[in-house]
């Protein structure tokens, strides 16, 4: 049978057709209910995390709404509860963390350079170094706490229990995470940058400077945010190190007695009073603000300079 | 058929002649010739000799680099053994040869980016204007300065059409003017026309092509001697790629360049001088390494090699 040019061309498509659609359909049940069944388990495991911290917020907010206003920011501690804001905890914090920040984005930012960029890998010092390095982010706060009051608080820098203490123990306790996040950053500059660079007469450290980390500059931030959002949780380490439980004065520098905000909160749940724990589930709520406002600011400062480019 | 031959050549020469005049119109293909069978490689370089005029005039130049018995070994694996050539001055020098036979360790050594890597080891003398390249006394940047480098795949930095034009002459101090010398630099690579509106853009957001005539621009701003090429146009579709040979030809009246290449076509129609390097193997036919072959005038390689391999090599029955 000879058929015109047109009809045998679409006689031979379709035919070609039915046979990818039957190819493409004739995947075998159990493959597709187990893929479903992957995807569920992924669901639940996400929907358990969430859920677990909206309870927890939820929780806090039930109890702490009540009490909550704006006299928790502009009120210091009082010995009423009723009368109590957090004034004195949050100029602890705000002040603790800027240690910590000046501290850390240098030193941290420095020491991943030298890693990535400078370092022989063929060297062990090095290899130590960075062995080190990712222990030190694992090594409990409570132990850094230890160390702060033995060396920083007391020994060889002999501060007392003040600001600057506290802002040196968490340094110390969230450099690794810095060293760690800092070299991610430097590491993902492809290498061709550094090429293109140097073999036009720049020197390393210019390439450094004007190339690498102009271009790294996002993953650092990232990294700083996450690293200073820990610190501003963090409690063990600063009752070690001085924070005491209750300051009625706001602190003036960096050699003043000082409280932060998870302090305060520990301590008034651990009242008997109720008003206290309500108080203390208000501060939760403070708190929270604080780290929101703290990390929209960084991250709103990190999406502005990526747009430079 | 040698009218036939006649006839495609001087279409080549046409369209190259009206692409210089109208400064970068696309070629319609990368082997010269419109219509009909693409010309092989030898009736490129024969074609290209003869636009060139005076065939000996490629050997009648200054040395710029002067190779003696150059090795390079990465740890314990050898990459070249003991390669001697001379490399001419305002020439084109391609240098050709099969994956792995080492034309990308060569290149590297003109301007010392093995440096870099730590376990690449040189041996051998390699002299620059008559210094020695690799003397204790060299400072490996200020050669990089003077010996500038495209690579293999574009690679701009992350920052404005402007700023990546002006990186190099602003960490070599040079402040005055720095508006005049991106132009310049712009308009030498030809892509003055096509980016004056947008300097202020990101380099990533202009094509392969482009991008790649900017890193040229970019080592161009520097005022360098050489410009050393890998592959430059591996990654560009056949227009891209021909107006970067005919900013080659404009350019090799400043500067010196050396280029690696796989495309036959490319070697024969731009360059002057050809070296052909081989992959050989030790006596226990392990460790390969890259020899030299065979280095003359292009047009002499592709048409009467004096070596069979060239010959093989050059015609594409091996490789």
């Amino acid at each position: 049978m000879r058929l015109p040019g047109s009809q045998r061309v679409r006689l031979a498509t379709a035919g070609a057709r039915a046979e990818t659609a039957g190819a493409l359909t004739r995947q075998p049940a159990g493959e597709r209910s187990r893929s479903y069944a992957f995807h569920a388990l992924l669901l639940l495991t996400i929907s358990l995390a969430v859920l677990g911290l909206a309870i927890l917020l939820i929780d806090a907010f039930i109890e702490g709404l009540p009490r909550f206003g704006l006299d928790l920011f502009t009120e210091g501690t009082s010995s009423l509860p009723e009368q109590s804001g957090f004034l004195n905890a949050i100029l602890g914090t705000l002040l603790v963390i800027g240690g910590v920040i000046v501290m850390t984005v240098p030193l941290g930012v420095g020491a991943a350079i030298y890693l990535e960029e400078y370092a022989d890998k063929d060297r062990w010092w090095n290899r130590a170094i960075e062995l080190n390095v990712q222990n030190l982010a694992a090594v409990p706060s409570i132990v850094y706490g230890i160390l702060g009051l033995a060396f920083i608080v007391r020994g060889p820098l002999d501060v007392g229990f003040v600001v600057l203490a506290g802002s040196i123990t968490l340094s110390l306790l969230v450099l690794p995470t810095v060293i760690i996040a800092a070299r991610e950053a430097i590491r993902a500059v492809p290498s061709s940058i550094r090429e293109g660079s140097l073999a036009l007469g720049a020197t390393r450290w210019q390439t450094v400077r004007r190339q690498i980390l102009p271009a790294s500059v996002p993953g650092i931030a990232t990294g700083v945010i996450l690293a200073i959002s820990r610190a501003i949780g963090e409690t063990a380490p600063l009752l070690l190190v001085g924070a005491a439980v209750f300051v009625s004065f706001n602190p003036s520098g960096f050699f003043d007695g000082y409280t932060v905000l998870p302090v305060q909160i520990f301590t008034y749940f651990s009242r008997a009073q109720d008003e206290y724990i309500v108080l203390a589930a208000a501060g939760i709520i403070v708190m929270l603000a604080l780290l929101i406002a703290m990390n929209s600011f960084a991250i709103w400062l990190r999406n502005r300079y990526e747009q430079k480019w | 058929m040698t009218e036939r031959r006649q006839r495609q050549g001087d279409d080549a020469e046409r369209a190259t002649r009206s692409d210089h005049v109208g400064g970068g119109h696309g070629r319609e293909d990368g082997g010269g010739s419109a219509e009909g069978a693409l010309p092989s490689v030898q009736e490129t370089a024969v074609e290209s000799q003869r636009r060139k005029g005076d065939p000996a005039a490629a050997t009648r130049r200054d040395v710029l680099f002067a190779i003696e018995g150059l090795s390079v070994r990465y740890g314990s694996q050898p990459a070249i053994e003991n390669v001697s050539f001379d490399i001419l001055e305002n020439n084109i020098t391609a240098l050709i040869g099969p994956s792995g036979c080492g034309k990308s360790t060569l290149i590297r050594c003109f301007n010392r980016m093995n440096d870099l890597i730590p376990s690449a080891s040189v041996e051998g003398h390699i002299s620059y204007h008559g210094e020695d390249l690799y003397g204790p006394a060299v400072d490996p940047v200020e050669v990089r300065k003077r010996i500038g480098m495209v690579f293999q795949k574009p690679n701009p930095f992350p920052k404005s059409i402007y700023d990546n034009i002006a990186f190099g002459p602003r960490i070599l101090g040079m402040k005055d003017d720095m508006d005049g010398i991106v132009e310049r630099a712009l308009t030498r690579a030809a892509l003055w026309n096509e980016v004056k509106d947008r300097l202020d853009e990101n380099a990533y957001g202009m094509s392969g092509g482009q991008q790649q005539r900017l890193c040229i621009a970019r080592s161009v701003a520097i005022e360098p001697d050489v410009i050393l090429m890998d592959e430059p146009c591996s990654a560009l579709d056949p227009i891209s790629t021909g107006r970067i040979e005919d900013l080659m030809i404009e350019l090799k009246e400043n500067y010196s360049i050396v280029i690696v290449t796989h495309n036959m076509q490319q070697a024969a129609r731009v360059s002057d001088m050809t070296a052909f390097l081989m992959v050989a193997l030790d006596d226990q036919e392990e460790n390969p390494r890259g020899r030299l072959v065979e280095y003359d005038q292009t047009e002499k390689v592709f048409t009467r090699p004096s070596d069979e391999r060239t010959e093989l090599y050059v015609t594409g029955r091996v490789g």
